[in-house]
């Protein structure tokens, strides 16, 4: 094998669809890391070690980004042309103004230590983590429809556009997950946001 | 004895080795062809305990012999030292209420510098003294592999953090060795279990040693051993359940004896003995006794394990917390956790047992001995290393967050905990007023938003930037964590693509300039060290040479020789044992060429025995 191709798909030698074969991508992970480990090419040149790293660490990178369907979608989306850096809207989705600011109270009474906001606040987290699944459901619809045209078309690119609304959708409803469980379960607040598999 | 030099061509080459570096103990390990071997020091005992005592002259004793000065010199003796590695003065306030670390007067309060314990008239840091405890390792395995040993692979706990592990680095670097990896103990502890006999499986190795707690879930596929996720905390462990017995039987004996021992280290140290030996026992018997006799006055305290596990109850649950966030972040329920694996020395302890037992509802691995799986499992990585272990590879994972300051103060995460290394992030830097021409990088660990909770690793300063209008300027910076868990920046100027120099201060360690000088310090005292190892050498090749000529003599070789030809090379046997207690190597050496040549004759009948005896052998049937 040569010097890495930095792409992640390429790397991985995978087209580039937002539908992914997890056992595959897995199996060509396994197989990656035999060739590419720093372990293997401890005898070998300084050059040749260098080399080991970038690839592998170029490997891990791709595996974590191409793994999981929101990162995946958010790196496909950059690498298109649709930078999604920015596009952290603070602006509450029009449709989930009312629960969120139900949600806000709660979360404020519970702050002040009234546990009677408990049982409120655990059904707006079951409410919202619904509201993902739905939104996790359409992801897999719309990456279908990108999948399935040619990706120069209009068809791909309003594709690319909606699904780049949806993550913004979805990443505001995780960041209130968040902040629930911060609340109900203070003791695991060190959690980075758990990412669902699609 | 003459012999038949043959060569082993690969195997002659001088092995890697692996090295547990423990809280309380270490041990050094090999990869033989059956398989990972402890190595004994000339004594046959594996266990060289982490106890480093410096000499009037500042030279450093480790092991046995150390522990021996625990109690006769306290002063100049120090102990569990793993837990000060990477760290800074402020951290270890707590540490000292407990432990008799003596911290050097110059080391500065509340500054990020490295610290320095005093033992006797020296100062001395973490790493010199680790690496302490290294070279005794490092000469005992010289000794049994009768090769000199230059590479090791080192374990450090999963949840050491970046300034930690470079301590530990470092500290390889002062023992003269070339640390080509750093191993997690629980990783390296199931590569040991070689549980990857059963082709698929998710096993979560629970790691509860003398000072650290480290947890780790892997998955298994086809000698793959992928690390999911880890957590930990490098500040619980035996050491605790000490500490808690002790101030009980500091307690009493105030009482008893109407004098407080607490300040008389050499009483402190008798008794933390004397603790540690009934915690101990009491895994397997249900009482036991602390006691003690010193200064012509008794002590005795039976504690039934009634008492001890309400004592220690609060620890042992210590240790599940980390356990349960491990599994969230693993994405796994306890039942999805196929094998559970125990290791470290306070997994005797029967509490621990069925608290492990109990959440993962799973009965434990104790096959291995958990003092030793963990020095076994660096053998093992060692030999993947050395490529004598082919089918079998090891995917960590980086256990904290890794990010830098941005405005207010705030953390921004780069690469998160439980990546798999290598993994890297790169971040473009800019600017902020015209013709700036440096740009600090503040690199923090951890998994909190604020600076303040998180873990300070390390400076860098972007330098000589060309100066041009705020804003402009364009470097981007590579942050790389290599398979050791440690941090690698690169920097380069976006625009130009050139290099970009960056200057690293790290916040807890030693700088590099700092290393060199104590490396060459070392080398200062190497020539006496070097006529030490030509002696331990050539008693080495002494011992074997005088146990294969006593083999001979039983041999029927012995009885063709002439009476004059067994006469000289008994004479030449006992001139050689009557300098081998000496500190002349050359003599030693001398007398070995001497016996050498006396048994030419016998050894020439035994290969001509032996040729016989094949030739026999080959008979066709």
């Amino acid at each position: 094998m040569s010097t890495p191709n930095k792409n992640f798909y390429d790397f991985f030698g995978l087209d580039r669809r937002l539908t992914i074969d997890h056992e595959a991508l897995q199996k060509r992970f396994y197989e990656l890391s035999r060739h590419w480990h720093p372990d293997r090419f401890t005898r070998k040149s300084a050059e040749e070690q260098a080399q080991a790293l970038e690839a592998t660490a170029v490997l891990n990178d791709g595996y974590r980004t191409l793994r999981d369907p929101v990162k995946r979608a958010e790196y496909l989306l950059t690498e298109e042309g649709f930078p999604i850096g920015e596009q952290r809207s603070k602006d509450v989705p029009p449709e989930l103004l009312e629960e969120v600011f139900e949600l806000n109270m709660a979360l404020e009474e519970l702050k002040d230590g009234e546990e009677s906001a408990r049982p409120q606040l655990e059904a707006a987290k079951e409410n919202f983590a619904g509201l993902r699944a739905g939104i996790d459901r359409e992801l897999e619809s719309l990456f279908a429809k990108y999948d399935a045209s040619d990706s120069e078309s209009e068809t791909a690119k309003q594709a690319l556009h909606e699904i780049r609304g949806v993550l913004n959708r979805r990443r505001y409803i995780e960041n209130l997950l968040r902040d629930v469980d911060k609340a109900l379960h203070p003791a695991l607040t060190a959690s980075e946001p758990v990412e669902d598999r699609l | 004895m003459s012999t038949f030099q043959i060569d082993f061509g690969e195997s002659r080459r001088s092995k890697i080795v692996g090295i547990d570096l423990g809280t309380t103990n270490s041990l050094i390990a090999v990869m033989e062809l059956t398989g990972p071997e402890i190595i004994e020091d000339p004594q046959g005992r594996k266990i060289v305990p982490s106890i480093v005592s410096a000499s009037g002259s500042g030279k450093l004793v480790a092991g046995e012999a150390a522990r021996e000065l625990l109690l006769t010199n306290p002063e100049r003796t120090v102990y569990s030292v793993k837990r000060l590695m990477g760290r800074g003065v402020a951290d270890i306030r707590e540490e000292l209420k407990l432990f008799p670390f003596r911290v050097a007067q110059d080391s500065e309060e509340d500054s990020e510098s490295v610290i320095k314990l005093k033992l006797g008239e020296r100062t001395f840091t973490p790493p010199e003294i680790s690496a302490a405890v290294l070279r005794q390792l490092k000469d005992n395995a010289e000794a049994a592999l009768g090769a000199p040993v230059t590479e090791a692979v080192i374990t450090v706990p999963a949840y050491f953090n970046d300034a930690q592990r470079q301590a530990t680095k470092d500290a390889g670097r002062l023992a003269g060795l070339d640390v080509l990896r750093l191993v997690n103990e629980p990783t390296a502890a199931a590569l040991a279990y070689g549980l990857d006999k059963r082709k698929d499986g998710v096993i979560a190795v629970y790691d509860f040693g003398g000072g650290t707690f480290d947890i780790s879930i892997l998955r298994l596929h086809e000698g793959i051993f992928e690390v999911l996720a880890t957590n930990g905390n490098t500040h619980l462990g035996g050491d605790d359940i000490d500490n808690l017995l002790l101030r009980i039987a500091l307690e009493d004996v105030a009482s008893e004896w109407h004098e407080d021992l607490a300040n008389d280290s050499e009483g402190v140290q008798r008794l933390r003995r004397a603790v540690i030996q009934a915690k101990e026992e009491l895994s397997f018997v249900p009482q036991a006794a602390i006691e003690l006799a010193y200064k012509g006055k008794r002590y005795q305290r039976v504690i039934d394990r009634v008492l001890f596990e309400r004592l220690i109850a609060p620890v042992v649950e210590r240790t599940l917390e980390p356990c349960r966030a491990c599994l969230a972040d693993a994405k796994l329920t306890p039942e999805q956790i196929d094998e559970v694996v125990m290791v470290g020395g306070s997994t005797r302890i029967p509490l621990v047992r069925a608290a492990v037992e109990r959440l993962f509802k799973a009965k434990p691995h104790t096959e291995l001995n958990p003092d030793e799986v963990v020095a076994l499992g660096a053998a093992v990585q060692a030999g993947i290393l050395g490529g004598e272990v082919e089918d079998k590879l090891l995917l960590d994972v980086t256990p904290l967050s890794l990010g830098i300051e941005t405005m207010g103060a705030v953390v921004s995460k780069l690469i998160h905990r439980n990546s798999t290394i290598p993994a890297s992030a790169t971040e473009s830097f800019t600017t902020a007023v015209d013709g700036q021409r440096n740009v600090l990088i503040h690199v923090l660990q951890g998994e909190r938003e604020l600076v303040k909770d998180c873990r300070s690793l390390a400076r860098f300063d972007l330098k000589d930037i060309q100066p041009m209008p705020a804003g402009l300027a364009r470097i981007e910076v590579r942050f790389l964590i290599d398979a050791n868990g440690i941090l690698n920046v690169t920097a380069r100027d976006a625009r130009t693509g050139n290099q970009q120099s960056v200057d690293v201060k790290p916040s807890y360690g030693l700088t590099e300039e700092q290393v060199e000088a104590m490396i060459q310090e070392s080398f200062d005292n190497a020539e006496e060290d070097l006529r030490e190892r030509q002696v331990r050498e050539a008693r080495v090749e002494a011992d074997n040479i005088v146990a294969a000529t006593e083999k001979a003599q039983a041999s029927e070789a012995w009885a063709s020789l002439t009476p004059e030809e067994r006469n000289a090379i008994e004479a030449a046997k006992r001139d050689l044992q009557a300098v081998y207690h000496g500190r002349d190597h050359h003599a030693i050496t001398d007398r070995i060429e001497a016996l050498n040549r006396a048994t030419m004759t016998l050894a020439e009948n035994m290969m001509n025995t032996a040729v016989r005896g094949a030739l026999k052998g080959t008979k066709i049937e």
